[in-house]
């Protein structure tokens, strides 16, 4: 009887588990677990272009859920990361890329900081040749000399004797 | 020697000016790589009649306009009344998108705010939007007679925008 009791509860328990469970809004997985990696691989390197500051992976926006059950369908299909890329860019633009391609109209972003640091180091070494120049490099007379080491010579013998 | 004293100057002028440009773009607005392309084809459900389909194939020989929209976009229930405007001229037909929308909900607004579209498709799971880029609604854009998207502009059309860029555009494409 008691063993009855206890079972029902337990019954009831799980099932009130299992309803404040499904209560929560699940994102839907994939069946596949390799699917699902490749999805999160590609949608890393993607903006959601909704919020913008977030990767398509990581945004809980409509369209970014529209955009990973497309992209899930596109990798089902047996697509290439590089179709599956074309697809987005062709709709979205290299916007949607975190990873902007090296073209014309990028060559700066791409290349401008090495334009900025190669113009820090050329000025940097500018500056110090100058400076290095700037400081008058003489050099000592033979008179000068003799009294250094006269002056050396004395203080050497001076502690000695002490 | 005094012109050293302008390099700072001229390196701060020319970093104002940068940011000047970057600071008065909007940074919503994305150029769409769609535009001088074919509209992409589709064929789904007509909004009013679930039978009937629509298919922008249809609509080759006229400029043509497609207006992206749903129910439970305020910004859309914003723009209506300016298209309700554009109707009226008869410049060109207005094709809505219903985008992620319930039927019901759709058919309630149009009823309460007027109906400026030749008819409506019903784009229920997005995937028509997906092809056309929509990333925000409303999205309208500007199709030629050949199919050629020429121009797309997302958020509410304003009248100021209605003077200065559709209603030349559609002279010009006429």
């Amino acid at each position: 009887m008691l063993k009855k009791t206890l079972q029902s509860l337990l019954l009831t328990f799980i099932v009130l588990c299992s309803i404040s469970a499904s209560a929560k809004d699940a994102v839907p997985l994939a069946d596949d677990p390799v699917t699902e990696q490749r999805l999160i691989v590609i949608s890393e390197e993607m903006r959601c272009l909704v919020c913008q500051n977030e990767s398509l992976a990581g945004s809980r926006s409509d369209l970014a859920n529209d955009l990973r059950r497309e992209i899930r369908i596109l990798i089902n299909e047996g697509k290439t990361d590089e179709q599956i890329r074309n697809f987005m860019v062709e709709r979205y633009g290299d916007f949607v890329l975190y990873r902007p391609p090296v073209k014309p109209i990028t060559w700066l972003l791409w290349i401008g900081p090495f334009i900025i640091l190669l113009a820090g180091i050329i000025g940097l070494m500018v500056y110090l040749r100058r400076r290095n120049k700037a400081v008058p490099s003489t050099t000592l007379s033979e008179a000068d000399n003799r009294r250094i080491d006269e002056l050396l010579q004395d203080a050497k013998s001076s502690s000695i004797e002490k | 020697m005094k012109a050293k004293f302008l390099i700072p100057l001229i390196l701060f002028v020319i970093l104002v000016g940068f940011l000047a440009v970057g600071l008065n773009r909007d940074p919503q607005e994305i150029p769409s790589p769609l535009i001088g392309k074919q509209a992409p084809a589709f064929e789904i459900p007509q909004l009013a009649d679930p039978q009937k389909t629509f298919s922008p194939a249809s609509m080759k020989g006229r400029p043509w306009i497609l207006n992206v929209w749903a129910s439970w976009c305020v910004a859309c229930r914003e723009e209506h009344p300016v298209l309700v405007e554009l109707g009226k001229l008869q410049l060109a037909p207005i094709i809505g998108l219903d985008y992620k929308d319930k039927r019901d909900d759709a058919m309630t607004m149009l009823a309460r705010q007027g109906n400026p579209y030749l008819l409506s498709a019903f784009d229920a799971n997005g995937r028509v939007g997906i092809d056309y880029g929509v990333y925000g609604v409303p999205e309208t854009y500007v199709i030629d007679k050949t199919g050629v998207i020429r121009f797309k502009h997302i958020g509410p059309i304003t009248m100021e925008l209605l003077r200065k860029k559709i209603i030349p555009l559609l002279d010009e494409l006429k």
